[in-house]
């Protein structure tokens, strides 16, 4: 326990409650801890506004949600016409519910940026792991919490893409359509399903998302923030002033709470544009076959799931059966450099030829639709061990070889394109496509241990590069 | 604290009380995990459905809702019938062998079917779920090949099946549609969901 404080009887009434408080609760600590005596590098740049946007959203989010729940009916035989209900009967019930459909995509978006800033940078390198895994599995919180809301209104894309995302899990050999069953909580997407479904999006997933928040944040300020040089300015050889705070650091509180004022404004100027101008997005925020009420004995003829969750869509079309044998000779090719290429100890060759047999015998046995769910999981569960792929010498994109930022230009472009396919219809072309994308998409996280360590770096600079203006 | 010396019963009887805690734990997890299971009520649903066929013309479908999923009934045309020849050797099952899906033996046929023309069949992809859309008109359109006989496409992941519920090669689905069990009361009325076995 702390010593108890006393404070001079002349101190004013603030001061004294302030003393009390601190006395029994560490708000001062916190306060100086978390804001005021928190260094962050000053060479943040703006890919480093995503993360307070990203907060921004939540709250968003939990705010309009909580009004949205005053008005909605979770019950199939209610749900869309209450959500009807909300946008033109509710006074300005049109308003909270677009800020909520666009407070979704708007999520994605901001967090899509802020992985990014994260992938460029090298934000996830020692000691900043945990800082990632835990971002990360927001980002998993997210889709699910993402899912779930899309059932909600009850629509033909509400009903059929939870139909499709449910059958995923059927696809498990063994224990699927049971599993499939217990997601349900009847034979086919019902009343059961969107019972749950509200359940979850409004209480299980924010909570679990609340507490990945703290985690995520507790985590950076223990190691501290990177930045876009990649210097630790917390190091034990950073310059530091005779307060022993870095030089090159500046507190969050109030440079970048000020700092983020500007993002934030910029943020809501195209935010309020979307909500005033384009709520639908041309169909892409909420999809026109939304609005028509959940039927389910049609499937509309051109299903899709949101944008965001395209290019793992893509990949899971991408899956066929033909593409099985790429996937085969693929392990094969990664067993046979892993046994002749590498110096393993020859038990360690044989697990591997072992193992890669094995797995091509599943391959060949359990169906394509299988594999399918097991790449789109795949693809976003590969990101969580990203800190244990990158083996460059530098973090920052900025010293890194050239060819580096070709690599990861293409893949954004190839991201983007898996996206834009997800989109659209299936087609013969747009299938080939996918499936490059896919395999690209995997050998850049999966080769990363090779090609990172390949081609000459840069120097990286003592301090942090910052023109003061 | 490492200097203490450790009391071995001590931590026996710790690791007993923190196993059955455990054990505790996890039996309470049983009720709260079995309220995910379809209710009684949704169990007790499922009865089977009567549908009078008698106004459905050749080259018709319609559908009726069985046990929450839609079921077709196809009238199909001596042309229809005779494109099942031809699509044989482009399909992945084309005799139903596999049983991942429901196929009575009086639809385990080349038309699928008892009686050759009505074709009744659960409209569900067997990949994920969607509903088939009919594509009963022959020839190029998009997301088919130039050679189309008639038959169904899955929006969802482009799968084709023909004109008897039979999927192509190389598609998402792995399966032929699902059959459900139906037998026919009088010439025109047939019931979905039972069949002379049950």
């Amino acid at each position: 326990m702390a010593e108890f404080k006393e404070i001079s009887p002349n101190a004013s009434a603030g001061e004294k409650l302030l003393n009390w408080v601190d006395n029994r609760f560490p708000a001062s600590k916190m306060y100086k801890e978390h804001l005021s005596e928190y260094y962050a590098p000053k060479n943040f740049n703006f890919f480093y506004f995503f993360g307070s946007l990203a907060m921004l959203v939540l709250v968003i989010q939990i705010v309009t949600g909580i009004f949205l729940v005053m008005h909605y009916k979770p019950d199939a035989a209610l749900a869309f016409a209450s959500v009807e209900y909300i946008m033109r009967d509710v006074p300005w019930g049109w308003l909270i519910r677009y800020m909520h459909s666009t407070g979704a995509s708007a999520f994605f978006i901001v967090v899509y940026m802020h992985m990014f800033r994260g992938l460029i940078y090298g934000s996830y390198r020692q000691p900043r792991e945990l800082v990632w895994v835990f971002g990360c599995a927001i980002f998993l919180a997210l889709m699910a919490e993402a899912f779930m809301g899309y059932l909600l209104p009850w629509g033909q894309m509400s009903y059929w893409g939870a139909q499709v995302i449910v059958n995923l899990f059927a696809a498990v050999p063994f224990i699927g359509p049971d599993l499939a069953l217990l997601i349900r909580g009847d034979y086919v997407v019902g009343d059961a399903t969107l019972n749950r479904f509200f359940s979850f999006h409004v209480i299980a997933v924010p909570l679990v998302l609340l507490g990945l928040v703290v985690a995520h944040i507790i985590a950076l300020h223990e190691v501290g923030s990177n930045n876009p040089d990649g210097v630790e300015i917390k190091g034990p050889n950073a310059p530091k002033d005779a307060n022993g705070h870095p030089l090159d650091g500046v507190p969050f509180h109030p440079y970048y709470t000020v700092h983020d004022i500007l993002g934030v404004s910029g943020f809501l100027l195209v935010f309020s544009a979307v909500i005033f101008f384009a709520p639908e997005f041309g169909g892409y925020f909420l999809e026109y076959n939304n609005f028509i009420p959940a039927d389910p004995l049609k499937t509309p003829l051109h299903i899709a799931p949101v944008w965001y969750f395209t290019p793992f869509y893509s990949m899971l079309r991408a899956i066929t059966s033909e593409m099985m044998y790429v996937l085969i000779a693929c392990v094969l090719a990664g067993a046979y450099f892993g046994a002749v290429k590498t110096n393993l100890p020859k038990i360690v060759k044989a697990g591997v030829v072992g193992a890669a047999v094995f797995v091509s015998l599943l391959m060949l046995s359990i169906d394509a639709k299988f594999w399918g769910v097991v790449v789109m999981g795949g693809a976003v569960v590969i990101l969580f061990f990203l800190p244990w792929l990158d083996n460059c010498a530098v973090k920052s994109i900025r010293y890194r070889p050239d060819w580096h930022k070709y690599l990861y230009a293409v893949f954004v472009v190839n991201f983007l394109i898996l996206g834009y396919l997800g989109v659209q219809p299936p087609s013969a072309i747009g299938e080939r496509v996918s499936q490059v994308g896919s395999l690209f998409y995997f050998g850049f996280f999966l080769l990363m241990p090779i090609w990172s360590r390949i081609g000459e770096t840069k120097p990286v600079p003592d301090r942090v590069t910052f023109t003061p203006h | 604290m490492s200097d203490t010396p450790v009391d071995t019963s001590k931590r026996t009887w710790l690791i007993a009380s923190t196993c059955a805690g455990a054990v505790g734990g996890a039996a309470v997890a049983v009720p709260f995990v079995s309220t995910f299971q379809p209710s009684e009520r949704a169990k007790a649903a499922g009865a089977a459905v009567e549908v009078d066929i008698s106004a459905l013309k050749p080259g018709e479908k319609m559908t009726v809702e069985w046990r929450g999923k839609p079921v077709w009934i196809v009238k199909r045309t001596p042309e229809q019938l005779e494109s099942l020849n031809k699509t044989e050797s482009q399909l992945a099952d084309p005799a139903t062998d596999r049983k991942a899906y429901p196929n009575p033996a009086y639809a385990k046929n080349q038309h699928r079917s008892i009686k050759p023309e009505i074709f009744v069949a659960v409209g569900i992809c067997t990949h994920l779920g969607c509903s088939p859309s009919d594509k009963f008109q022959t020839g190029a359109q998009p997301s088919l090949p130039d050679d189309w006989l008639g038959g169904f496409l899955c929006p969802c992941h482009g799968s084709t099946f023909d004109i008897a519920g039979r999927v192509f090669k190389n598609k998402p689905a792995p399966d032929n549609l699902e059959i459900p069990p139906h037998m026919y009361l009088t010439d025109t009325k047939l019931l979905i969901g039972e069949d002379k076995k049950a």
